[in-house]
């Protein structure tokens, strides 16, 4: 049975053909890795699977129900959960706070006018940053978060709704490279537990034949070539893409900059 | 048939004016992205010093158009004045502040027109050459309308090529279009704004130079001016001269021949003309979305409860205004009584931009609103005090839910300018309606229940409905709905993508907060005994504004303490002379200054002394 299903999305700005006849399909509980050069269309995909994009054609079904049209917040609601390439994160909050809205949100509780909103689901935020080992941030200010952090911070926000699908854009971009895999290896673990299925989209290379089932690659648009992580290492097509975009590509494991 | 040509004529000879006043504004909006409410100021200076040098001079035709040209440069250089020493300073900060700043010019230019030319009204000399009337099929037109007809465009024509032809012209419209790209150029900024900066002023000196012929040069040109400026940059786009032009032609043939049909409908007209525009066409007919402001310098802190000792401190405070009807003197009273309602107004727009991240230009709207409400029940459906006052926090609930509806539509400085034009149509209404809402004259007679007659006892009333307000909204905003606004006013791409539906929380709030004006709309209502058309006026809006910054917008206690110093300034500069002047000028000062407001520098003051903070960021 699969979670997704992706046909034939294109999408164009003025004369930049962004996304051409994209199709393909994710498992459940698969950890697939969406991947191309700088400019291939990753974020543009992202955002008509989410609903912030409309696609100019093509049709997106998560169990089987069209996403197509639907708003973001109603997506969020069917169970999918994202993260942003440049986070996007309540900056006049705390790290617990911005956690605690999620929930609050997913409880219907936003129109509440009366109870104090930094009472609310206190223990359940709190374990949500434990997973990603920010308890001790809690009540930091988001402001003053490093970048790396924030971005885990997202991730947090993403799992409040128990998501079963996660949408991540560029998880691991500027955090040095002993906290990617740390973090990597924590999403899978999640991943592993609750089940759930992933995209995500990433440049490191180290990464993404690390933890990923599934790769499908994107330049300019199109999706040329798709499979495991020693398939895509092998096919010459990816091999030409990802010299020309000037990236060390080795098949003892790969460097990559973000 | 020549009727309505005749009506058409004079439509385009208005859009002409119209269009003369306004394509300055939107220049210098499209390059600094600064909402110039001084504006209007700059063409009543020009209107004045036109008249002046023209009635001096008098020579004939030379003398005339001498003395406008005059006229247009001396404000030009009005203008670079301005931009050199003040606009300069704040190109960065949140838009608020800008507007703010330029309404402190307002004041100040105001004053000084006072000084120099006094209080009374100027009416010009004909234009000579132009003075007298044609017959075109049989109407008479005059023939300075026909000059108009053809100077708007021929200056739209001179605009044009100034910016298509001239390497200074492709700048301007490359930094209206985008405004990083000319770091990225190399040029120098600075002299690229003061250029825009002072062909906009000599644009609006021009308009005002033009219009001595037509009407009386008086000192409530300025803001009677600026409210249809405003709508006719934003119908046209921000930005955009061609859409000036056009805006200004629509709005001035449309209203010559509506006011055939409805003669009191010119002063809502091009409000609702805006209104409509901006809801099919949210950035105006010719205009971008474009870069707006980024986010405020500083980054907001978390908010926190009150400390034990911070809420002893409240209550103590709470407990001597509470007592003081036992010691204070009456005129006392009716200041606190002033202080509470001004409080309570400021906590009401605070929760608006504050936690909501809306900012507006027109809440009077809903204070006033509340006060006719709380008026008209006392007047024609004989209500009590206690039944019209509920009244009031209804109507203005009422009202801000219409308007709401719209206004969230929009972000930034295009919802600005929609709640100011809903606070223009309402005050229109006011002032026309004479058999409903005693236009001008008002409505009087709006008194206290007879147990709360004396200062006192009516000092209770308010004690309790703003305390009662102001707890209400502190309340809302550290629940998970005030949470929300913030959250949205801080990334609406993230409360989006966490499944709320901002817009229709944002639309929630803005009706709340306009409910809780109205309440402060009629206590102050009771408190005067009579209510006017300027309880909704531009400069009640800004009365707001203006303590929201002088307390500090980043703080809940900030529109408290800004209220409270701006009644106590109030109440010291009106008795002076020249208050405008110094009113302006300590809002100046504060903007410059003291950009985080009141309570901005409390919680400095505190971090030095306490040394909680690290001392850099304190010393800061
Ligand atoms: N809103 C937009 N308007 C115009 N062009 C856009 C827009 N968004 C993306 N593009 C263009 O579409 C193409 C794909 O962009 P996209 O952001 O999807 O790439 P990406 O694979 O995510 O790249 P990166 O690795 O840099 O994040 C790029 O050429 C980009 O310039
Ligand atoms: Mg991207």
């Amino acid at each position: 049975m699969n979670v997704l299903e992706v046909r034939g999305l294109s999408k164009s700005f003025g004369g930049i053909q962004a996304v051409s006849d994209v199709s393909f399909d994710l498992g459940e509980g698969e950890f697939l890795a969406l991947i191309g050069p700088n400019g291939a269309g990753k974020t543009t995909c992202f955002n008509m699977l989410n609903g912030y994009l409309k696609p100019d054609r093509g049709s997106v079904k998560l169990g089987g129900r069209e996403l197509i049209g639907v708003k973001p917040r109603r997506i969020w609601r069917m169970g999918v959960g994202r993260t942003f390439q440049i986070t996007e994160t309540f900056r006049s909050m705390t790290v617990l706070e911005n956690v605690q809205m999620a929930l609050i949100s997913h409880h219907r509780e936003t129109g509440n006018l009366f109870s104090r909103a930094t009472r609310m689901h206190v223990d359940k935020a709190m374990s949500l940053l434990e997973t990603i080992s920010m308890a001790d941030y809690a009540n930091r200010a988001c402001s003053e978060l490093a970048y790396g952090d924030l971005k885990r911070l997202e991730l947090a926000v993403a799992l409040a709704h128990e998501p079963k699908l996660l949408l991540m854009d560029e998880p691991t971009a500027g955090m040095a490279p002993s906290e990617r895999i740390a973090l990597m290896a924590l999403t899978a673990e999640i991943v592993a537990r609750e089940r759930l299925s992933v995209i995500f989209t990433e440049h490191d290379m180290d990464v993404v034949f690390a933890h990923s089932h599934r790769i499908i690659v994107l330049n300019r648009g199109e999706l040329i070539a798709e499979g495991t992580g020693d398939e895509i290492r092998a096919n010459p097509h990816v091999q030409e893409v990802y010299l020309g975009g000037g990236t060390v590509f080795e098949n003892t494991g790969a460097t990559a900059d973000a | 048939m020549s009727f309505y040509f005749a009506q058409l004529l004079t439509g385009l000879a208005n859009a002409s004016s119209l269009f003369l006043i306004s394509c300055g504004l939107s220049i210098i909006f499209g390059v600094t992205r600064i909402v110039n409410f001084a504006h209007g100021s700059f063409y009543m200076i020009g209107a004045y010093v036109a008249y002046s040098t023209i009635t001096t001079l008098d020579f004939g035709i030379l003398g005339f158009w001498g003395g406008v040209i005059f006229a247009s440069i001396v404000v030009g250089l009005v203008g670079l004045l301005v931009e050199v020493t003040i606009l300069r300073r704040i190109y960065h900060a949140p838009e608020l502040f800008q507007l703010v700043a330029t309404f402190g010019l307002v004041l100040i230019i105001q004053d000084l027109t006072l000084a120099i030319w006094g209080p009374q009204d100027y009416l010009g000399p004909r234009a000579p050459g132009l003075d007298r009337a044609v017959r075109i099929f049989g109407e008479p037109i005059p023939e300075y309308d026909l000059a108009l007809i053809v100077i708007g465009p021929l200056v739209l024509a001179a605009i044009w090529v100034l910016f298509h032809r001239t390497r200074w012209g492709v700048l301007v419209r490359a930094a209206t279009q985008d405004r990083e790209m000319i770091g990225a150029l190399g040029v120098n900024q600075a002299w690229l704004f003061s250029a825009a900066f002072m062909l906009g002023a000599f644009l609006a000196g021009l308009g005002g130079a033009l219009q001595v012929p037509r009407e009386s040069v008086n000192l409530q040109m300025d803001l009677s001016v600026i409210g249809q400026a405003f709508v006719v940059v934003v119908i046209g786009g921000m930005g955009s001269v061609t859409g000036a032009f056009v805006a200004a032609v629509l709005i001035s043939v449309l209203n010559a021949f509506a006011v055939l049909l409805f003669p009191q409908i010119s002063l809502v007209l091009p409000f609702l003309v805006m209104a409509v525009v901006l809801i099919v066409r949210p950035y105006g007919l010719f205009g971008k979305p474009g870069s707006g402001h980024g986010p405020a310098a500083e980054p907001e802190q978390p908010m926190r409860l009150m400390s034990k000792g911070e809420a002893g401190l409240l209550a103590v405070f709470v407990a001597l205004l509470a007592l003081s009807p036992l010691f204070a003197a009456n005129y006392t009273m009716v200041l606190l009584i002033d202080l509470l309602v001004a409080t309570l107004f400021a906590v009401s727009l605070h929760f608006l931009m504050g936690v909501g991240g809306m900012v507006s230009f027109g809440h009077a709207a809903y204070f006033g609103l509340g006060a006719y409400a709380a008026a008209l029940g006392v007047k024609f459906l004989g209500l009590g005090m206690i039944p019209a006052m509920i009244l009031g926090p209804i109507a203005g609930g009422l009202g801000a839910l219409l308007f709401g509806w719209f206004c969230v539509r929009l972000s930034g400085v295009y919802l600005a300018m929609l709640t100011l034009a809903a606070a223009q149509i309402l005050w229109g209404v006011t002032f026309q309606w004479q058999e409903f809402t005693g236009g001008d004259d008002g409505i009087l007679g709006v008194w206290p229940a007879s147990w709360a007659k004396s200062n006192q006892a009516y000092f209770y009333v308010a004690f309790v409905l703003c305390l009662g307000g102001i707890w209400l909204l502190q309340r809302v905003a550290h629940s998970p709905f005030g949470y929300t606004l913030r959250g949205g006013r801080d990334s609406a791409i993230r409360a989006e993508a966490i499944g709320i539906n901002l817009k229709r929380h944002q639309w929630m709030g803005f009706t709340l907060a306009g409910a809780v004006a109205g309440l402060a709309g009629v206590v102050f209502a009771f408190s005067k005994g009579s209510v006017f058309p300027d309880t909704l006026a531009i400069s009640k809006s800004v009365d707001g504004l203006v303590m929201v910054l002088l307390g500090g917008i980043h703080s809940l206690a900030g529109p408290i303490l800004g209220a409270g110093v701006f009644v106590l300034i109030e109440d010291w500069v009106t008795k002076l002379e020249f208050w405008r002047f110094i009113f302006g000028v300590i809002i100046l000062v504060v903007v410059l200054a003291a950009p985080d407001g009141v309570a901005g520098g409390v919680s400095r003051l505190r971090g030095l002394f306490s040394r909680r903070t690290k001392d850099g960021e304190a010393a800061q």
